[in-house]
């Protein structure tokens, strides 16, 4: 008796369900209801098609474009950042040394702390009566200490540091990931040839590691696209909503509000942006990533 | 000097990773006074208020036991129907598997707000708010890309030759899959779970909306809605927050090999 080779879908079948009834089911429905004026606290109202009058709303609102504005921003200056971070921590991880293990395990502490947990702490670093950064800024002098989290112009800032703490190791384990498949022969033969360190770096470290960088570049920005937790517990979108990104705007409509209609038209748009930004980071390192041909 | 500069970067990136949280943990065991004290007290009096009033005042250990739950039902699952799900990918030319990754891959790539209120509405017509079912059937869909394309990647490395030994012994294909391919596979199954444990554990955003009752919320809820709106309880928090990420920090110690392995697994390997 021999096993069939044909595709079975037996096995596949219990994921298929999941998948359908918790993600592919919702995405639709998410658009479905965006045409749809539907208020939970007001229920009797009950669900009344409205055509576009939810986009037109969207698009005419002052704080959905802010939104958009302030999660831009925060995707634009963190990821950089971190895959800079990253790459740098990861050049260290690359060198062999004594102790090469426990400091990649350090490294990996922010990314397994909780983002509410560190969200929590920075939010006690940047207290404005006895917060460490305070201190480390303005020492004994307690009259001048900011409220970081309180000012509009400050308060964002204080929350990409929080991301650029928790986020950077991530870019680092997979740009380690890409340097460690460089062949060291090559490396041999450039000193051979009298290349500099600078030079290695410049010509065969940098072309070598780009494909990581991009992926780095591109998973940092897709999370960065859907932050909320530290949002959440840091600044709850204030002051005058300088800090309320699209994935908490659209929270606060649907269930602090209970907005389901205008919510999921917000979902529809952040969901159509990030679709737009899994293309391009399918189109450019999809096939790799399905790679049958090997191609580290 | 090249040695001296290395070093220093070293210490660096160790004082970045380490140092903040660091002082959130030292903080936990401070007492009031140590905690608003200008300069900042650096050897905190080692007082264990904060953990006593977080179990007694808090239901630290309630949160605790329902995040132990949610994450540990969340792993079984996944795990399992992944594992069935990477193997059939691995093993079959499907005509749509590939397909079936690229989807998998949009998923897990899309802000939870653009599913989370049909999720609700689901959940809520089923009757699951505010239990245990209904956030793990959540988090099930949430980790299953991830975990299908890890198991993936590891099933494609496992040699074949040993499965067609056990199909000219007469088994079947799920026997091979149960006694040859699943023993062999548990390196990578092992890293899976992981994983998948660490993103149940630490999220926070569907357990807000699905669990509104303290008495089924997890450790990130109770940790972000702890109460105090104009004194906040500071060495409370640090306490709960220093026990929720125990467990993590030491997973990541012990399993660093591995999570590094699991992470780049999927991104840059293929």
């Amino acid at each position: 008796m021999k096993a069939s080779h044909e595709p079975n879908l037996r096995f596949l079948l219990p994921s298929v369900v999941f998948v359908a009834v918790f993600s592919l089911y919702p995405i639709i429905e998410s658009f479905r209801l965006s045409y749809y004026r539907l208020i939970l606290t007001l229920p009797w109202l009950g669900q009344k098609f409205i055509g576009w009058d939810n986009y037109y709303d969207l698009a005419t609102d002052p704080v959905a474009l802010q939104s958009l504005l302030t999660s831009m921003t925060f995707v634009a200056v963190t990821t950089p950042v971190e895959v800079l971070l990253g790459l740098g921590m990861a050049l260290v991880l690359n060198e062999s040394f004594r102790g090469r293990g426990w400091l990649r395990a350090v490294v990996l502490v922010p990314w397994a702390i909780p983002t509410v947990v560190s969200s929590q702490m920075w939010r006690f670093l940047f207290n404005d009566r006895y917060g460490l950064f305070n201190f480390v800024l303005f020492g004994d002098a307690t009259d001048r200490y900011w409220a970081p989290l309180a000012e509009p112009g400050l308060a964002l800032m204080s929350i990409m540091v929080a991301d650029i703490w928790k986020s950077s190791s991530f870019a680092a384990l997979i740009i380690l990931a890409g340097l460690q498949v460089i062949p060291s022969e090559i490396y041999e033969a450039a000193s051979i040839d009298g290349a500099s360190p600078s030079q290695k770096f410049r010509h065969i470290t940098l072309p070598l590691v780009k494909p990581a960088l991009l992926l780095a570049l591109l998973f940092r920005t897709i999370d960065a696209f859907k932050v909320f937790d530290l949002v959440f517990v840091m600044t709850q979108g204030g002051p005058a909503d300088t800090t309320n990104v699209l994935q908490f705007y659209g929270y606060k409509k649907s269930f602090a509000e209970g907005m389901i209609g205008y919510g999921s038209t917000i979902a529809v748009a952040v969901f159509l942006v990030s679709l737009l930004l899994s293309i391009v980071y399918i189109r450019l390192l999809g096939t790799r990533l399905l790679g049958k041909e090997g191609g580290a | 000097m090249k040695r001296v500069s290395f070093l220093g970067a070293i210490v660096a990136i160790a004082a970045f990773s380490l140092l903040p949280f660091l002082w959130f943990v030292l903080t936990s065991w401070k007492s009031a006074n140590e905690i608003s004290a200008i300069p900042p007290v650096l050897v905190p009096s080692f007082h264990w208020d904060h953990y006593r009033a977080a179990v007694e005042q808090h239901g630290l250990l309630r949160y605790i036991g329902n995040s132990a739950v949610v994450a540990g039902a969340t792993t079984a699952v996944s795990v399992g129907i992944a594992a069935l799900a990477a193997y059939a990918l691995a093993r079959f030319n499907f005509r749509w598997g590939r397909a079936y990754l690229m989807l998998l891959l949009a998923f897990s790539m899309f802000p939870q707000i653009a599913i989370a209120g049909p999720v609700w509405r689901l959940l809520s017509w089923l009757g699951w708010l505010n239990s245990y079912h209904g956030v793990v059937a959540a988090y099930i869909s949430l980790s299953l890309p991830f975990a299908i394309w890890v198991l993936t990647t590891f099933f494609k490395e496992l040699p074949r030759d040993i499965e067609e030994a056990a199909f000219i012994d007469g088994c079947s294909r799920w026997q091979a899959l149960r006694m040859v391919v699943l023993p062999l596979a548990a390196p990578g199954l092992f890293t899976a779970a992981i994983l998948v444990f660490i993103h149940a554990w630490n999220e926070f955003f569907f357990a807000l909306i699905i669990l509104t009752y303290p008495a089924v919320q997890t450790l990130p809820v109770g940790i972000a809605l702890f109460p105090g709106e104009y004194t906040m309880p500071w060495g409370e928090i640090a306490a709960a927050s220093t026990i929720a990420t125990l467990p993590l920090v030491a997973l990541t110690l012990v399993f660093q090999r591995r999570i590094v392995q699991g992470l780049s697994a999927g991104a840059v390997k293929g």
